[in-house]
């Protein structure tokens, strides 16, 4: 079990990371990545809900939509999970907790229609995980998209300051930094732990 | 038949129970908001510049609708906005004097000695990483690379032959390029103050007159001529006293390096 667990956790982090080799999550990749900061909150966001719906998802798909043979409907009703769990967390981070939805509070809206949380949770069902692999891989899933986010903020930052063709000014640029660390990440490729 | 209208079912009665979840919990989780911050929020110019020292606008809305912060700290608003937020408020506006950005240098390309020809990146703050704290022979020069103007969210600011100048209709004086200049020259100035030496060095007159055709050489002609006595030469650099300024413009008229600036 607790081997398991480790494999599913470096595996989500580092050999299977959610934007560097499935390529999920790319628009919030690339558009809340300009500073470290704004994208330190944004992957401490995606953990949180990528966690949270991880456990929601399973429970839904278990016990409801896998008794009544529905197991067709699973990308709509985690739709539906997923969008209601954000607006229900914002709304009770903002009661109990306010300083927690001062620190996340304008990411979480852009986390609802983010296809790495979507992917996570199918993925959960895909691989036949229990309910503890399912959280666990939700939550590390969120630390690896976590991990590329910032990384690739601190990457953009030394950019700003760097010399390249003016015609790569922007977006280009961005998009060819983004290559290249995932290249990198193509070393952890193929690597099993047990 | 049977699967359609089972799954009809299961995902109506999913939608309805978060809805149901998501209805109940906005009012158990209703956060109660003070109505005067969001009237206060509105009168606010809404740059977000943070020149009254609050994060953002609706940070500053919501300090002054708790009444921890004086009503008149919106610089971009001015004495408009005080004035509507005091009414809102139910207090009086203090009035607040609008301030404008200044750069006191006048070292303006081919006037001011170079120490070197700089070819990096577009950043004071790299410039200064070269031997010496300046591009410029003179150390308290505006180096005019333009970090100044990229942090002035309303366009007011512009290196023109190499020194950053204000364009004092647009300049809000929020004091974000006061912040943002590595030399940390530009100060704030009340708008009404008409007359200001555009210089910063504090060497000695031989030295000056070497290295700028614009510095102050500190030759005290118009301390000695001020009808109020209001400009005094302090470390070989001239300085005017707000307070004692009566705006005659002689000062300016009189400088023998024309570096007293009169804003008519």
């Amino acid at each position: 079990m607790l081997t398991n667990i480790i494999s599913i956790s470096l595996g989500a982090i580092l050999v299977n990371n959610f934007i560097f080799s499935q390529f999920l999550g790319c628009c919030p990749f690339l558009g809340c990545s300009s500073k470290v900061e704004t994208a330190t909150g944004m992957g401490l966001a995606v953990v949180f809900v990528m966690g949270l719906a991880s456990a929601i998802c399973w429970v839904i798909d278990t016990y409801i939509l896998i008794p009544l043979g529905l197991d067709f409907l699973e990308t709509l009703a985690f739709i539906l999970v997923i969008a209601s769990l954000v607006q229900f967390v914002e709304m009770f981070l903002k009661k109990m907790i306010p300083s927690l939805y001062s620190a996340l509070g304008i990411y979480l809206p852009l986390i609802t229609t983010n296809c790495a949380v979507l992917g996570v949770v199918l993925l959960n069902v895909q691989n036949h995980y229990n309910f503890i692999e399912s959280v666990v891989y939700g939550i590390t899933g969120g630390l690896g998209f976590m991990l590329a986010i910032v990384l690739f903020a601190s990457v953009r930052e030394r950019v700003d300051f760097s010399e390249y063709p003016e015609c790569f000014e922007g977006f280009p640029i961005c998009l060819v930094s983004a290559g290249l660390l995932a290249l990198a990440f193509m070393g952890f490729s193929g690597m099993k732990i047990f | 038949m049977k699967t359609i209208l089972l799954s009809v079912a299961v995902l109506g009665a999913l939608g309805a129970l978060f809805g149901a979840i998501l209805a109940f919990a906005a009012k158990i989780f209703h956060v109660e908001v003070d109505p005067r911050q969001e009237a206060v929020r509105e009168c606010l110019a809404g740059a977000n510049c943070g020149g009254c020292g609050y994060p953002g606008c609706d940070g500053y809305a919501a300090a002054v609708a708790k009444g921890e912060a004086p009503t008149n700290r919106c610089v971009a608003g001015g004495a408009e906005a005080a004035a509507k937020i005091a009414e809102i408020m139910g207090v009086s506006a203090g009035a607040a004097e609008k301030m404008v950005a200044f750069v006191p240098c006048s070292g303006t390309t081919g006037h001011a000695e170079m120490r070197f020809n700089y070819s990096g990146p577009v950043d004071c703050r790299a410039a200064m990483l070269f031997g010496g704290k300046s591009n410029k022979t003179c150390t308290f020069a505006c180096i005019g690379l333009g970090n100044c103007t990229r942090a002035c969210q309303f366009d007011a600011i512009h290196i023109v032959d190499g020194v950053a100048k204000v364009d004092r209709s647009k300049c809000v004086g929020c004091g974000s390029c006061a912040d943002a200049c590595p030399k940390s020259i530009i100060q704030l100035i009340p708008e009404s103050q008409k007359i200001m030496p555009a210089c910063g060095n504090k060497d000695k007159g031989a030295k000056v007159m070497k290295m700028c055709d614009f510095g102050c050489i500190g030759c005290m002609k118009c301390q000695r001529e001020c009808p109020a006595d209001a400009i005094v030469v302090k470390d070989n650099l001239a300085v005017v006293d707000v307070t004692k300024c009566v705006q005659c413009g002689h000062c300016a008229d009189i400088c023998p390096r024309h570096i007293i600036n009169y804003f008519g």
